[in-house]
C-alpha cells in the first residue's frame, strides 16, 4: 500500500486592490502606485517562496451617481508592464497579469505574454478576465458591443489562438505561419516571438458561474474563485474537478486557489480585535452609506451612518454605479440588513460592518496555519490567494510568521526547485505541435 | 541657425539586436550607454518582423539601470490607444521618470492581417490618426492632476475626484472617456519621440513630438528639415525650442581609431537602403558630431544605430562620446533624473488644472 503524499499547498499574493478591502487609512499605508511597493510586496511573497504574484487591472474608474468613486483606493499602473519590471528585481516567483480578453486582441497579447515568460524566465501567468459593459467600451475603440452570452466564447476562442500563437514557432526557433478563422477572429500570419520558456505561460481564469467553471475545466491552468466555507469550497472543488475528465485533462492539471484575506494576532482574541478594527477602517461611514445607496439604488446622502437604516424599500437603478458588476436581488439584501440592523440593534455602519466581507482566517499563525492546510487537505482549495489590505507591508507578517509553520507541517515547499511557474504549480510542459 | 548651441548636445543609441529576447543582453546594452552618459536608448518595435515587446524589454531594463531614458517604439494603429498610454504611463512610472514613446504606425496589410480588424491604409491616414493617439494619450496623462490623491481621513475621500476628468476624446477612428486608469506619471507626459523624416509623419512630429529624428545624410539636409518642423510646431502653437530633433544614423564603427572609408566624403554618411549609414572610425564620428552641431548648429543632437550592438556601442561610449566629453562637449555625468531633464525640457503644465501650480 502506498503512503498518498502530503497534499503541497500552493501560495499566491495579490496586490492590494482599488476597492474597500484596501485600507489606505492607515498610517502604514503607502503608495499604490509607486515600483517600490510593488517591489516590497513581490519580495516578500517570493522570500515566502509563494508560486506567483498576482495583478488585477481595472479599465475605467467606478462611478458613483455620475461621479468618480472617491472612497477607495484608485488608480493603478499597467500590469503586464509592471510585471516586467518586476522580472527584474525578482529571480522565481511567477508574475501574474490579468488582461481582459474583450478589450485586448489576441495577436498583440499572446506576444506581451510571450514577451514577458522570455524575459523573466519563464513565469508568465495570465488571469483572463471577460467584459460586455458599455461603460467599460467607452475607452475603447470597440465600444461596448460584446453580448453578456458572448463573453466567454470570445475569451476561449482568445485562448485558443493564443495557444495557437506560441505554438507556431517550433522549439528549435523556425517560426510557422497560422491561420485562424473563427466566431471571433479571423487572422492569419507570423508570430514575431519564438516559442517561451514555458511553451504556454500560465492561464487563469478568475470566476464562479457555470459558464465560468466550464472555460476553467476546457482552458485554465489556475482557478481563482471566491472562498467560502469548508463545505462552500468542498463542492466546488468536486464540481470544478469533475468537468475536467470531458477535456481530456486530469485533476492535477488545474489548480483550484480562493482569494482569501488573513488576520493575525498573538491569541485568537487579539487576532479577532484586530479583524474588527480592519473591517472598520474598510467600512468608513462614507462607505457605509454607499453600500447602502448601491442597494437602495437612491441618493442616500442624508442618512446618519451611524443611524438607522432607511423604511421604504430599494428601487433598483442598476445605472447608479457604473464600472463594478453588483448582481444578486436588492430587495431581499435590503430586507436582510434591515432585519440584522433592527435584531442586534446596530447602526447603517455597523450592520454593513457585519454583513459585509468577513476576513477569512483569523487567529494566530498556528491556528491559520491549521486551517490552511484543513482546506487543502480536505480538497477545498488546492491553494490561496491572499489579498492583503495594505500596501506594501501586508504580506510581511504572513510570510514570517505562517509560512514557516506550513513548511514544519511539510506541507509548504522550503525552496523553489524548478524556475519555471509551471513547475512550482506542478503543471506539465504542454507539447506543442511538435 | 538658431539656440542649438548653449542647450546642450543630446545623444541617443538604439539598442536594437537582431533574434535577441533574453533580457540581459538588453539590459548590458543600456548600462553600456547610461555609462557614457548618453539621453536615451530606443528599442524598435513592429508587428511586421520577429522581436519581443519593446516597451516590455524596456521595463525589464528599468530597474537595472538609473538614470538613462528608455525609449521604446509603440505603434499605434492596431493597439488601443487607451492600453498604450497606459503602458507607457507605466513605464514612467517604474522608471521613475525615464520613459519615452516612439510612435509609429503599421501600413501593411501583412501587419493588419494578424489583427483581422481593420484594412492596411495609407500612410496619410495613419499617421493622421498617430496624432490623435498622440493628443489622447496626453489628455489621458493629465487627466489625472498631480495632487489628485489626497487621502483625507476627515471626508473619507482617497481622491480629490474633482481633480481627476473625462476626457471625452473623439476622433476620426476613436473615442475614449477617460479618465485614464494610471495616475498622471512622474514627468507628467512621457517623452514623445516621432521619425519625421517621410513628410506623412512631419506633422504629427511638428504637432505633438518632443523630440523628432531626421535621417539626412548631411548637416544642410538635416538643418532644412530642423527648420520646417520648428516652423511648422510654431504654427500650432508651440514654441520650438520645446522641440528637439536629432539626426539618426546607422553607425559601423569598423575595425581602427581613424579607419574612414576611402572616397566617404571625409568620413562623412552616405545614403543607403536602410538610412544614412556613417562608416568610419569613433573619433571621426566626434568630429562629425561636433561639426554638425557645434560648427553648422544645424542638429539638437544625434540618435546612432550601430551595426554590430555590443563591438558600435562600446566604440561609440569609449570612444566618441569619451572625445567629446574630454572637449567639453558633452555631459560627463547626468545632472537631472528624468529623461525631460536630460532633453532641458520642462515638465508640462496640466491642461486641467484650474490654478498653474501643477507644473
Amino acid at each position: 500500500m502506498t503512503v498518498r503524499p502530503r497534499k503541497q499547498i500552493h501560495l499566491a499574493a495579490h496586490f492590494p486592490g482599488v476597492n474597500s478591502t484596501t485600507v489606505w487609512a492607515d498610517p502604514r499605508s503607502k503608495s499604490q502606485i509607486a515600483f517600490s511597493s510593488f517591489e516590497h510586496l513581490a519580495r516578500t511573497a517570493e522570500r515566502g517562496l509563494f508560486d506567483f504574484f498576482f495583478l488585477a487591472e481595472g479599465l475605467r474608474l467606478r462611478e458613483h451617481k455620475g461621479r468618480i468613486h472617491d472612497l477607495d483606493v484608485v488608480g493603478r499602473p499597467e500590469s503586464l508592464t509592471v510585471l516586467n519590471a518586476l522580472a527584474a528585481v525578482t529571480e522565481r516567483i511567477g508574475l501574474a497579469a490579468t488582461v481582459n480578453a474583450t478589450f485586448n486582441e489576441p495577436y498583440e497579447l499572446a506576444r506581451r505574454l510571450a514577451t514577458l515568460d522570455h524575459l523573466s524566465g519563464g513565469r508568465a501567468a495570465w488571469n483572463v478576465v471577460t467584459s460586455s459593459d458599455a461603460f467599460t467600451g467607452e475607452n475603447f475603440r470597440r465600444g461596448g458591443y460584446l453580448d453578456r452570452a458572448d463573453r466567454y466564447t470570445r475569451a476561449a476562442e482568445f485562448v485558443a489562438v493564443a495557444r495557437e500563437l506560441w505554438d507556431s514557432w517550433t522549439p528549435d526557433g523556425l517560426s510557422r505561419p497560422f491561420a485562424h478563422k473563427g466566431q471571433h477572429f479571423d487572422v492569419a500570419g507570423e508570430f514575431t516571438v519564438p516559442r517561451s520558456p514555458q511553451g504556454h505561460p500560465v492561464v487563469i481564469q478568475a470566476g464562479d458561474s457555470g459558464e465560468g467553471r466550464e472555460f476553467a475545466a476546457r482552458s485554465a491552468d489556475v482557478i481563482f474563485t471566491r472562498h467560502g466555507t469548508l463545505e462552500d469550497g468542498r463542492a466546488f472543488y468536486a464540481d470544478v474537478k469533475a468537468r475536467l475528465a470531458k477535456y481530456g485533462r486530469s485533476a492535477d492539471d488545474l489548480k483550484i486557489m480562493p482569494g482569501v484575506t488573513v488576520v493575525l494576532g498573538d491569541t485568537a482574541a487579539e487576532a479577532q480585535e484586530r479583524a474588527a478594527e480592519i473591517r472598520r477602517q474598510q467600512v468608513s461611514p462614507q462607505n457605509a452609506i454607499l453600500a447602502v445607496e448601491q442597494i437602495w439604488g437612491t441618493d442616500l446622502s442624508s442618512y446618519d451612518p451611524d443611524g438607522p437604516f432607511p423604511d421604504f424599500d430599494p428601487e433598483p437603478d442598476p445605472s447608479l454605479t457604473q464600472g463594478r458588476t453588483r448582481r444578486g436581488d436588492s430587495v431581499a439584501t435590503a430586507e436582510k440588513w434591515r432585519a440584522l440592523s433592527r435584531q442586534k440593534g446596530l447602526s447603517i455602519r455597523q450592520t454593513v460592518i457585519e454583513a459585509s466581507g468577513r476576513q477569512s482566517f483569523i487567529g494566530t499563525p498556528e491556528a491559520v496555519a491549521a486551517e490552511l492546510e484543513t482546506f487543502v487537505r480536505q480538497d477545498a482549495a488546492d491553494g490561496f490567494i491572499l489579498v492583503p489590505h495594505l500596501t506594501p507591508g501586508g504580506l510581511d507578517e504572513f510570510v514570517d510568521r505562517v509560512v514557516p509553520l506550513l513548511q514544519e507541517r511539510g506541507a509548504f515547499r522550503t525552496e523553489y526547485r524548478g524556475a519555471t511557474l509551471r513547475s512550482h504549480l506542478g503543471l506539465a510542459e504542454p507539447g506543442g505541435k511538435g | 541657425m538658431t539656440s542649438s548651441h548653449g542647450r546642450g548636445l543630446h545623444l541617443a543609441a538604439a539598442v536594437d539586436q537582431r533574434s535577441a529576447y533574453d533580457a540581459d543582453s538588453y539590459v548590458e546594452l543600456a548600462r553600456l550607454a547610461e555609462s557614457g552618459g548618453l539621453d536615451f536608448v530606443t528599442l524598435d518595435d513592429t508587428f511586421a518582423r520577429p522581436g519581443p515587446d519593446a516597451l516590455a524589454v524596456l521595463s525589464r531594463v528599468a530597474p537595472a539601470t538609473g538614470r538613462i531614458g528608455l525609449v521604446p517604439t509603440v505603434t499605434v494603429t492596431h493597439t488601443e490607444p487607451f492600453h498604450v498610454q497606459a503602458a507607457v504611463a507605466t513605464l514612467d512610472w517604474v522608471s521613475r521618470g525615464r520613459a519615452g514613446w516612439r510612435i509609429d504606425v503599421s501600413t501593411t496589410e501583412g501587419e493588419a492581417r494578424l489583427f483581422g480588424r481593420r484594412h492596411a491604409a495609407p500612410a496619410d491616414a495613419l499617421w493622421q490618426e498617430a496624432g490623435e493617439v498622440a493628443e489622447v494619450a496626453a489628455e489621458l496623462w493629465d487627466s489625472w492632476e498631480d495632487d489628485a490623491e489626497i487621502r483625507d481621513t476627515a471626508t473619507g475621500r482617497f481622491v480629490d475626484r474633482d481633480k481627476l476628468h473625462h476626457v471625452d476624446f473623439a476622433g476620426s477612428e476613436f473615442s475614449v472617456k477617460g479618465p485614464s486608469i494610471v495616475p498622471r506619471p512622474p514627468q507628467g507626459h512621457p517623452v514623445r519621440v516621432v521619425d519625421a523624416t517621410e513628410g506623412q509623419a512631419r506633422r504629427t512630429a511638428a504637432r505633438y513630438a518632443d523630440v523628432a529624428l531626421v535621417r539626412a545624410a548631411s548637416s544642410a539636409q538635416a538643418g532644412a528639415v530642423r527648420a520646417e518642423l520648428r516652423a511648422s510646431a510654431e504654427k500650432f502653437g508651440r514654441d520650438p525650442d520645446t522641440l528637439r530633433v536629432l539626426v539618426s544614423l546607422v553607425v559601423d564603427l569598423g575595425d581602427g581609431e581613424h579607419a574612414a572609408e576611402p572616397g566617404h566624403g571625409g568620413g562623412g554618411p552616405r545614403q543607403t537602403a536602410h538610412g544614412p549609414l556613417y562608416r568610419g572610425g569613433p573619433v571621426d564620428l566626434a568630429e562629425l558630431i561636433a561639426a554638425w552641431w557645434h560648427g553648422d548648429r544645424t542638429v539638437d543632437g544625434f540618435h546612432l544605430t550601430p551595426v554590430e550592438p555590443r563591438r558600435d556601442l562600446e566604440r561609440l561610449v569609449n570612444g566618441t562620446v569619451a572625445l567629446l566629453q574630454h572637449r567639453g562637449l558633452f555631459r560627463t555625468f547626468y545632472p537631472g533624473s528624468t529623461l525631460r531633464e536630460h532633453l532641458g525640457l520642462a515638465r508640462p503644465a496640466n491642461r486641467y488644472a484650474v490654478t498653474g501650480g501643477a507644473s
